[in-house]
This record gives C-alpha cells, sequence and structure tokens, in this order.
C-alpha cells in the first residue's frame, strides 16, 4: 500500500532521496516530463487539454526527524533537531541511524535516579542520548556518523473506526495524495510537484516555484489536529472524521479569498465534508510559492492528523479519501476553465 | 499647499484588511486614473499606476491594506471568535466596534478575566447582536475578516482615526500624483497589498517593474507623548527620513539625496532610526540583483489603533518632499 511505503521510507529535511525514488517508481509512465531540480524537488507535468492557467499541486516529501553531532566514548549518539521536534516526545522511541538504518533507541535517566525535580522539566536534549547497542565509539564509527541523519521507527498500522497510526503523515499523506492524482487524472494538464527542506523552513518551494511559475498552486498538506474534550470549540484547529480541512491564514499566507470560496463551493456541490483550519499558527509551502515571481494565488487542503510530528501520528481514511474527492472534484471544474 | 481633508477622510474610511482590499483599490484607483499613463492590478491584488519617462524606474509604494481580525468560529448563540490579521492587540480591541466588508457591524467583549493582564485574543468575542448561529452564518462566514470602526477626527494642527497606517501613505502618494509636474524618471506608484503580514505585495511588484531605485511611504512611530521611549521622531517636526528599521538599512546615498532635496526646498524633515517594525522597502530592495531603497515616513502616534495620530504640517512636507524628489534626475 502507498501510503504505508511512503510513511515507512526514512525523508529527514535534506535527505529525500528514498521517498523521491517511490514516488518515481509510481509515477513513471503515468507522467509526460519528470525533472528533480538541483535542490532535489521532483517536478512532474501531465500533458492534457491545453488550460488558460497553469496549475501546480505540491506535497513537500521530507519529514522532521534528528542528526547526530557527536559520538560518545561509550558508543552513545548526541543529536539536534531536524525541524520542529517536540523534545518531550523524544524518550524511549526507536530510531533509525543512517543510511544503513541502523536501529536505536532513544534513552535518558531512569524515573528511579530523577530527583523530584527533575520529573517536573522535559529532559533536555542534553541528558538524551541514542544507543545503538555498541560499547564504544570505534564500534559506533564502523555503523554510523557524525552528520547521519536519524527516523524514527514506526510502523504503519491501522486501527479502531477507520484511523491509522504512522511517522511522517506530515507529509507522506499529500505526497500519496498527489501520486494518485498523477495516476488516476486523465487530459488534464498540471503540475505535480514534490517538495523538499518544508519542515526547516520552506527551502525548496521557492525554487521549484520559481521554475514552474505557476498562475494557481494548491498545497496538500497533514495539518495539526487537536480535537480532544475540554478544549473551548474555537480553540480546536481540525477534528479527524469531518473532511478535509481548507486554510484561512497562516504565518506565510493570507489565502487567496475567491479561490478559498471557490473550493468550499466544490466542496458543497458535491457533497463533501470540509472544514476550515481554525488556527493561523505554522506555515508551509504557499508561503514561498505565492510570493515567488510576480505572485500567484494558493490554496492549502490538508488531512488533519493527530500527534503530528511524533511517531505516532493518527489520521482518519475517511478525511484522506473526502480530501482525494475534493481534489478530484477540484480539477473537473479546472478541466472547464471554471478555476 | 492646502491640506484635503476629504480625500484623506476618505481613504480612512473605506474597508480593506490585508488579503481583501478590493474595496479600497477601486477608490485609489479613479481618484489617480486621469493623472497616470497605465493602469493595473496584479495578481496578488496589487494596484500599479506608470507615469511614463525616459528616465530612471522609479517605485513609488504605499500599502492600501489595514489591519483586520478574521473569523475562525462562529459559536451555538452566533458569537464570533477571531485572530488577527496583522498586529492586533487585545486590549486596544477590547470595547471597540468592528465592520464587516458588507457593512455588518459588530462589537468586541471579552470572557470574565480573573486577571486583566492574561487577556489575549482567545478571549474576546465579537457580538454582531444576533440570537442564533443560523441568523449569525446569514451575515457572516468563517474566513471574512473585519476591520475597527471608529470615527475620523482632525483639528488645525493634526488628524485622528482608525488606519492612518497606511491610508495617510496612500494620502500622499496620491496628491504627490497629482502634483508631479515635469518629471524624467519613469515612476511607478504602487498601490500594495498585505504589508501587514509581511511585506507580501511589495515582493512580486518589486519583481515585476524592476525599479532601479525604491521608495515607501509608510507611518512611523513617534518618542513625542508623556514616558514615551527615546526615539527622536515627533509630531510637528517636519517628514521622516528613514535612516533604518527591521526591514531595511536604506541606501545611504538615496537617502543623502533625500536629505538634499528637503535642504533645497526647505522642507522641515527629521532623521529616523527606528528599533522595530518594517515596510515595504525592506522587500524592495532584496528583489532580483538589489535596488537601492529609502523612506518617507509619517510620524504617528498609537499606531495599530482606532485614534492613530498624525500632524497635517507633515503629512503636507512629506507630499511636498516626494514630488521634489521625483521631479528630479536622481542621481546616486
Amino acid at each position: 500500500m502507498l501510503l504505508k511505503r511512503l510513511t515507512e521510507a526514512s525523508g529527514v529535511s535534506g535527505n529525500e532521496k528514498e521517498v523521491r525514488q517511490i514516488i518515481l517508481e509510481e509515477i513513471r509512465g503515468f507522467v509526460d516530463h519528470v525533472s528533480i531540480d538541483r535542490l532535489g524537488n521532483l517536478i512532474a507535468y501531465k500533458e492534457g487539454k491545453k488550460a488558460s492557467k497553469k496549475l501546480m499541486i505540491t506535497a513537500h516529501m521530507d519529514e522532521v526527524g534528528l542528526m547526530i553531532t557527536h559520538i560518545e566514548d561509550s558508543g552513545l549518539l548526541k543529536f539536534i533537531p531536524v525541524g520542529g521536534i517536540d523534545k518531550r516526545i523524544l524518550v524511549s522511541k526507536p530510531v533509525l541511524v543512517g543510511k544503513n538504518k541502523v536501529f536505536g533507541v532513544i534513552g535518558a535517566k531512569p524515573i528511579h535516579l530523577q530527583k523530584r525535580e527533575e520529573w517536573k522539566k522535559a529532559l533536555d536534549l542534553d541528558q538524551l542520548y541514542i544507543d545503538i547497542g555498541v560499547d564504544s565509539k570505534e564500534e559506533a564509527e564502523k555503523l554510523v556518523n557524525v552528520g547521519d541523519y536519524v527516523a524514527f521507527y514506526s510502523k504503519y498500522m491501522e486501527f479502531g473506526d477507520n484511523l491509522v497510526k504512522a511517522k511522517a503523515l506530515d507529509n507522506r499523506v499529500g505526497c500519496s495524495l498527489l501520486v494518485e492524482l498523477l495516476k488516476e487524472v486523465k487530459d488534464i494538464s498540471f503540475y505535480g510537484v514534490f517538495t523538499v527542506m518544508e519542515e526547516v523552513g520552506l527551502i525548496g518551494a521557492g525554487p521549484a516555484a520559481y521554475s514552474v511559475n505557476p498562475d494557481i498552486s494548491i498545497i496538500l498538506e497533514g495539518t495539526l489536529c487537536y480535537d480532544v474534550p475540554k478544549l473551548d470549540e474555537h480553540l480546536i484547529p481540525t477534528y479527524i472524521n469531518k473532511g478535509p480541512a481548507i486554510s484561512l491564514m497562516d504565518r506565510t499566507t493570507l489565502f487567496d479569498m475567491d479561490f478559498r470560496k471557490k473550493i468550499v463551493g466544490i466542496a458543497e456541490k458535491n457533497n463533501i465534508p470540509y472544514q476550515y483550519r481554525k488556527t493561523t499558527m505554522g506555515g508551509n509551502d504557499s508561503g514561498k510559492i505565492h510570493t515567488t515571481k510576480e505572485g500567484s494565488i494558493t490554496a492549502t487542503i490538508s488531512v488533519p492528523c493527530r500527534n503530528i510530528h511524533s511517531p505516532t501520528s493518527v489520521m482518519s481514511k475517511k478525511d484522506y479519501e473526502n480530501t482525494y474527492k475534493l481534489l478530484k472534484a477540484i480539477l473537473s471544474e479546472y478541466e472547464k476553465g471554471e478555476l | 499647499m492646502k491640506f484635503n481633508s476629504n480625500l484623506l477622510k476618505k481613504l480612512v474610511t473605506v474597508y480593506g484588511p490585508s488579503g481583501n482590499e478590493g474595496k479600497i483599490r477601486e477608490v485609489i484607483e479613479k481618484e489617480i486614473k486621469d493623472y497616470v499613463d497605465d493602469i493595473f492590478v496584479d495578481d496578488l491584488g496589487n494596484l500599479i499606476a506608470r507615469k511614463k519617462g525616459n528616465g530612471k524606474r522609479v517605485m513609488v509604494a504605499a500599502h492600501m491594506d489595514q489591519i483586520g481580525l478574521m473569523i475562525t468560529h462562529i459559536d451555538d448563540k452566533g458569537f464570533l471568535r477571531f485572530t488577527n490579521v496583522g498586529g492586533i492587540n487585545p486590549y486596544t480591541s477590547l470595547s471597540q466596534q468592528v465592520v464587516f466588508e458588507n457593512g455588518i457591524i459588530g462589537v468586541i467583549s471579552s470572557e470574565p478575566m480573573e486577571d486583566m493582564a492574561k487577556l489575549k485574543l482567545e478571549n474576546l468575542f465579537i457580538d454582531i447582536g444576533v440570537k442564533s448561529k443560523e441568523e449569525a452564518e446569514k451575515l457572516v462566514n468563517i474566513g471574512d475578516i473585519c476591520v475597527y470602526r471608529s470615527e475620523y477626527g482632525e483639528n488645525d494642527n493634526v488628524v485622528f482615526s482608525k488606519c492612518l497606517d497606511d491610508r495617510v501613505g496612500c494620502f500622499v502618494a496620491i496628491e504627490a500624483i497629482k502634483q508631479l509636474k515635469d518629471s524624467n524618471n519613469d515612476l511607478y506608484f504602487v498601490f500594495t497589498v498585505q504589508e501587514e503580514v509581511g511585506l507580501r505585495g511589495a515582493k512580486t511588484s518589486a519583481y515585476r517593474i524592476e525599479p532601479e531605485i525604491g521608495i515607501a511611504i509608510d507611518v512611523t512611530g513617534s518618542g513625542d507623548t508623556p514616558k514615551a521611549k527615546p526615539f527622536a521622531v515627533g509630531l510637528g517636526k517636519g517628514t521622516a527620513i528613514k535612516v533604518k528599521d527591521n526591514s531595511v538599512l536604506t541606501h545611504p546615498k538615496l537617502r543623502q539625496f533625500m536629505v538634499e532635496v528637503a535642504k533645497e526646498n526647505n522642507i522641515p524633515y527629521q532623521m529616523e532610526v527606528l528599533e522595530f517594525g518594517g515596510t515595504d522597502s525592506g522587500a524592495i530592495h532584496l528583489t532580483k540583483e538589489g535596488v537601492p531603497s529609502g523612506v518617507i515616513s509619517i510620524p504617528t502616534r498609537y499606531i495599530h489603533s482606532t485614534v492613530e495620530m498624525s500632524s497635517k504640517e507633515d503629512i503636507i512636507n512629506s507630499i511636498k518632499l516626494l514630488v521634489k524628489i521625483l521631479e528630479r534626475d536622481i542621481e546616486i
């Protein structure tokens, strides 16, 4: 299954090759032109009917993770975060280190040995280490290097009522949607762009938009979901199972109002459930895309993901399906020249 | 020069928050179209007006957008929750009136607070005086943006209103367009969008125009109120020529040129060194291969409130300086 393959692949920002390879294999034969630019963005073009506006649909390939900074004499590895990592979620997690995916676990001082004061604070990065099961620096150096990337180790799993647990749903869910679109849609011209290094500052999207120079773009994302009880309703950014989340505004973009309303109209016309992404926190590739060159119009459509940026992100397959339906409906309006 | 109160009053009254500048753009377009050679609107909504010339390509930018409040949630009783579009302060917002694009008016109030020092936007709500969610949804939608509603006021010395930031900059640019006589320069007046959320309109319009010189017209703060942080800019002391803010170090030769023009024409001016904030020149000067850029600022008190206050003399002097600069061959 595509989403399983994509989420189980390692692709921390700057090291997206494995993910890109899967995508390349998937879309080969279904697109008319593919290129990989100097930063590593994968730019695919599907040729169909001529359209008056150039459409680009994007999803970033990278995920948050860690990087090895130091190997201690004991063989334990020290690390720094790559992208937005909540340090409180790190302790006791299994990880894969480097190209050869050396298995390790993130360790810390046991609770028995911690003082009461220490309980109150999240463990800092300098109190954590990765244990790859060796007992000397020399042995460790045979397996890993300083500068190696570290990805969470977490199997794709389905549970409960149509829910999925995996790592890197942000944003393999976007990649998966875009791959499916590229494979299934016929006779519509559009660019499908898989970007690099979004999680460390929307790095790939600017150059990709510079070369494609789109008129309209749709950014696909896995976005934050925090729909637990006891939170005031107006503070809940998105809900699981309420459909694709359409962005209003975030730190990087004020989404074009007319385009947003058109998308909402398309959802309503086709009886596809949707919700608004109510928070304005965070940002995504749109920030770079809509201000590249002479500017363009963008929208962001996301699948809500609980526990985002953790090895146990959770999303709903229903939301995935409804997001896909919405995208297809949007493309069919685009085909009619209605966007 | 007579102070055109009517035009400034009109400009600060028209609705136009970041991302939804259509109405204010129409008003400005009408005001200037007979005075320029070419006028159009780009994808993000910037209004670009050109007065053709054979000299240097100069971009003059004033942003049209104002800060606003975007609706994020409508509760069962029809109360609206919101987030900020640009720099909206919870204390300034409390007990204000707001108005939507369609004219719907609301008032802002807060949940009961035990400690007012902890007031945040998420504690505030807008009451549009309806009885239910259904009734509210007929009038407003999630994603709609409203703006503060307040009266324009003036006396002999000052004007005060919401969104002098940056309608007063638009006013200066419009008056300059009307007063300009002989200019060799190829002038692009850009009324930009989305400055308040990150100088976004200036970025894309500058890319298109490829200016050789950039000049932004915007408000700056003032250091002349009781116990104000030391800041050597005050109302009534002249137009302000910017040296720096958080977005730009103005080009020294252009800055010097601006100072010389002010001196030659006996236009009172003050130098502005601002420790925070930014303006469109921040985006313009980094465009493509770089653009020497400067800023003419209008000293303003109480920025981002409903009672922003500027001096009429300073505004007039800003217009004079801009006109004199644009009429000269800019050698830097």
